[in-house]
């Protein structure tokens, strides 16, 4: 329990004299070091609201003697950025895109500026490590529909797959075989097998071989005689364990039934030229070839 | 006692008004229900009709037939009207485990995103705002009403004013907290953070709201001491602003008979609005009840006098005007004008010392009795309380700089900082006036262990230095991990590999959390033994003062003190 009989106040305060349900209160002056920090926030308010825009006015506020900004500092340092990086645009932007990954110091920095865009732009599809997904195709492997080299994937990314409003866009339509009547469901399903053997999957020997005869009839102009694809027309190589799709016999029949025609958007009307030659740089860092 | 027999129209009118406006929602509700197309909105009128049947029979069930046509008014009562303090005390217990599990839930979920179990109803965005309504609003609000007619009362030494409003503020109270959760989980929102429920529970809580502010001011014009006492103050200020608050930023016009509406303001006015209401939700349900809350319990479980009757003066008059202008700091770095984050800047830093004066009122009434926190485990809960409420003043007050706001917004700081107050003082301040309360409700001798409140105190205490702990970390890891550039000037983080870096921290906040939720398993175990009317066998600790029934009375009218010779 207490020491002190609460009758003798300390440092001799009194009570107001009230008591409320046996609460009373004592006198006691304010903290000097608490009211001398009120008072020193107080100056320092006004002193601050004098600085910096701080007060309405009909059109705009006063601006502040310091005419500080959010947006002029956000646009200082944006430019301060920009500058410093200027020249390593500008040469990047000069140099033939072939010749790009042959310079160490300039591929060095479009890689690193095409990292940070594609973290921004790309990652939503192919994710953040460009490992891709169902539909969405992985950056990393050697494996490329439309070119692995710099200059095709600069042409992928600046027009797009199939992207509508852009006029030199990647196009190719497989046709939907099943959807559209060209082949009946036991035709397609002839073709599965004959894709499943191409690709050295287990397959029905017996139905692949009525397949082949269709492949060869209907798809080969396309993929090749052998499945190994045409980069000129997007249509993948059948005969490697790589499937944009999937290369089960559900998705396969999926593929070859209705068509899948993905796509993707366009870059050129929303980034600059040299952010799509970083882009083009950080991709074929990855997994890019000839 | 005094019941009274009663023919006169006023008593008539006194017996079937309420009960007939109560059948008149019903019907409205019914009308609703049947002409909307709204599956969610039928099913809150759903639940609106069978409450406001239910309320308008209960009301007529209170009075007494007699066979002459007569009937009998429900008793009046002389001594203070405890019974909807009983019903307040327990639905703060119950409001306070379901809020803190919900909150554990989605503390998993953010650890395991799989625990969103694919379903719309248990996904983190639904479940968020279950959490953080049940705990400010039904843990908090039903804390604050219980008290407020607590503590109204006996620094009035009056009975409550009309007890029958009183007890329709607490149904309606919670018929308001079961409309806006049901409302989260079916997908009904208006998006605006902690005003999430849709124009209809509006309208309903603001009808709540006016009567709890008429029983509370209506007690004080009955009150038979000279003055109001401080924490009347508090909870006065609670009160009024939250009214203010609520209406401004839920005026809204809905879309027909249905459970979407439209805010009459938009754009930045109506975010600037959104954040004037919300952070004055944190200035004035958080804390400016709180500390009416503090003001009552702190000296009376001390047994000493408050330290300065002018230190409570400036602080709260300080407090209150301060408060109102700095909700813009919600909104720095966004297209709200300069001017106007500015201001919200500058307001907050000079609410630092006005929120500190409400600490340094709590701390020093213990001057003379410090060794109360060691002995007593009612006044350490206080205390524990009041430190945290002065942590998070400060720390909200740095965080509303422009320079660190930059870093800490939109990250888990945030989030511990919420935290720190919400379960500190928040949640340390409410636990300890049940413990207070309890007892003296029910008539026991004395909580039924003092060991097991020791036992909850370290256990909300771990948790929430875990919880803090993890959060402060995360959060200023994740600020730094944004804003990092390389040497050639580009962002070196994607968004997701952030979020893959908090998962540890995550871990540690979950942990913290179910050693939050313990601390409150054990209040339910001793409120319930306490109203039980059992006593533990154990070691004596310091109970704090003892109850003296006799006189914790109001005073009879026209008894009121003189005002004292200064």
């Amino acid at each position: 329990m207490s020491d002190r009989d609460p009758s003798v106040p300390p440092g001799g305060v009194e009570t107001t004299g009230h008591e409320w349900d046996g609460i009373e209160e004592y006198n006691n002056p304010l903290p000097r070091w608490w009211l001398v920090i009120l008072m020193a926030t107080i100056v320092w308010g006004i002193a601050f609201s004098i600085a910096y825009p701080a007060w309405p006015g009909f059109n705009a506020s006063n601006g502040g003697l310091l005419g500080w900004s959010s947006r002029g500092r956000l646009e200082a340092q944006m430019a301060a950025v920009e500058a410093a990086r200027a020249e390593a645009w500008q040469r990047i932007a000069a140099l033939p895109l072939a010749e790009l990954p042959q310079n160490p110091e300039l591929m060095r920095l479009a890689v690193a500026g095409g990292a940070s865009a594609f973290k921004v732009h790309c990652v939503q599809c192919h994710g953040s490590g460009g490992a891709g997904g169902p539909g969405y195709p992985n950056l990393n492997d050697d494996d490329w529909l439309w070119g692995g080299d710099i200059e095709s994937l600069y042409q992928t990314i600046a027009h797009g797959i199939r992207a509508p409003g852009y006029d030199e866009t990647r196009i190719s339509q497989m046709p939907a075989f099943g959807r559209d009547g060209l082949l009946d469901k036991a035709q397609v399903a002839q073709v599965v097998e004959h894709v499943r053997a191409l690709s050295g999957q287990e397959h029905d020997a017996r139905k692949a071989a009525a397949g082949a005869a269709i492949f060869a009839e209907q798809c080969a102009s396309c993929h090749g005689p052998e499945g190994k694809g045409n980069r000129e027309l997007g249509a993948p190589n059948l005969t490697d364990a790589i499937w944009l799709y999937g290369g089960d016999r559900a998705s396969l029949f999926q593929t070859i039934w209705n068509a899948r025609n993905g796509v993707m958007p366009g870059w050129s009307q929303r980034l600059d030229d040299v952010t799509i030659r970083k882009l083009a740089a950080y991709v074929h860092s990855l997994g890019g070839g000839a | 006692m005094t019941a009274a027999i009663s023919q006169s129209r006023g008593a008539k009118a006194a017996r079937y008004l309420p009960a007939l406006l109560m059948f008149a929602l019903a019907f409205l509700a019914f009308l609703a229900l049947a002409l909307t197309e709204d599956r969610g909105f039928a099913i809150h009128m759903g639940i609106m009709l069978v409450a406001f049947f239910a309320g308008g029979l209960w009301w007529l069930a209170r009075f007494e037939d007699l066979p002459d046509g007569s009937f009998v008014l429900p008793d009046g009562g002389t001594g203070y009207a405890d019974d909807v303090i009983r019903a307040g005390a327990i639905a703060t217990v119950f409001w306070a485990v379901v809020g803190l599990f919900a909150g554990v839930f989605i503390a998993a979920q953010l650890a395991f995103p799989v625990l969103n179990l694919g379903l719309e109803y248990t996904s983190f965005g639904r479940l968020r705002p279950l959490h953080t309504s049940a705990v400010i609003f039904a843990f908090g609000g039903n804390a604050l009403i219980a008290t407020s007619f607590w503590v109204v009362q006996r620094t009035c030494r009056a009975r409550l004013f009309a007890p029958g409003l009183a007890w329709f503020v607490f149904w309606g109270y919670q018929l308001f907290i079961v409309l806006a959760a049901s409302g989260y989980v079916l997908g009904i929102t208006q998006s605006k953070e902690y005003a999430e429920p849709e124009w209809y529970v509006d309208l309903w809580l603001t009808i709540v709201w006016v009567a709890y502010l008429v029983v509370f001011a209506g007690t004080i014009t009955r009150r038979r001491e000279p003055h109001i006492y401080v924490a009347n103050w508090f909870y006065l200020a609670f009160i009024l602003t939250i009214a203010m608050l609520h209406i401004v930023n839920n005026l809204a016009l809905p879309v027909g008979l249905s459970s979407k509406s439209y805010p009459v303001f938009a754009g930045v006015q109506d975010a600037l609005t959104q954040w004037w209401y919300g952070h004055n939700a944190v200035g004035f349900f958080l804390t400016a009840g709180f500390l009416g809350m503090m003001y009552y319990f702190v000296p009376k479980q001390a047994n000493r006098p408050v330290y300065s009757y002018r230190l409570s003066i400036v602080h709260f008059w300080s407090l209150i005007f301060l408060y109102i202008w700095a909700g813009p700091h919600h909104l720095h770095y966004t297209a709200l004008p300069d001017w106007a984050q500015t201001l919200g800047m500058v307001f907050s830093v000079i609410l630092w010392m006005p929120s500190w004066g409400g600490m340094i009122n709590g701390l020093m009434t213990l001057e003379g009795a410090w060794d109360k926190i060691r002995t007593d485990p009612l006044v350490r809960m206080m205390v524990a309380a009041v430190a945290f409420y002065g942590m998070s003043t400060f720390e909200g007050p740095m965080m509303s700089i422009k320079a660190v706001n930059s870093l800490s917004h939109y990250t888990d700081w945030t989030v511990g900082h919420v935290h720190s107050g919400a379960l500190g003082w928040v949640g340390m301040i409410s636990f300890a006036a049940i413990y207070f309360m309890v007892p003296r409700l029910w008539g026991r001798e004395r909580l039924y262990s003092l060991r097991m409140v020791n036992w909850h105190f370290w256990l909300a205490m771990a948790g929430i230095a875990l919880y803090a702990a993890s959060m402060w970390v995360a959060g200023i890891m994740q600020g730094l991990m944004w804003r990092e550039y390389n040497a050639e000037g580009f962002l070196v983080w994607s968004f997701a590999e952030v979020v893959a870096a908090m998962h540890p921290y995550y871990l540690i906040r979950l942990a913290g959390g179910l050693l939050y939720l313990g601390g409150a398993l054990i209040l339910v175990v001793n409120v319930v033994q306490t109203i039980r009317g059992r006593v533990r066998a154990e070691a004596p600790l310091d109970a704090g003062p003892v109850h003296a029934p006799a006189h914790d009375v109001p005073l009879p009218a026209g008894g009121a003190r003189p005002v004292a010779a200064e």
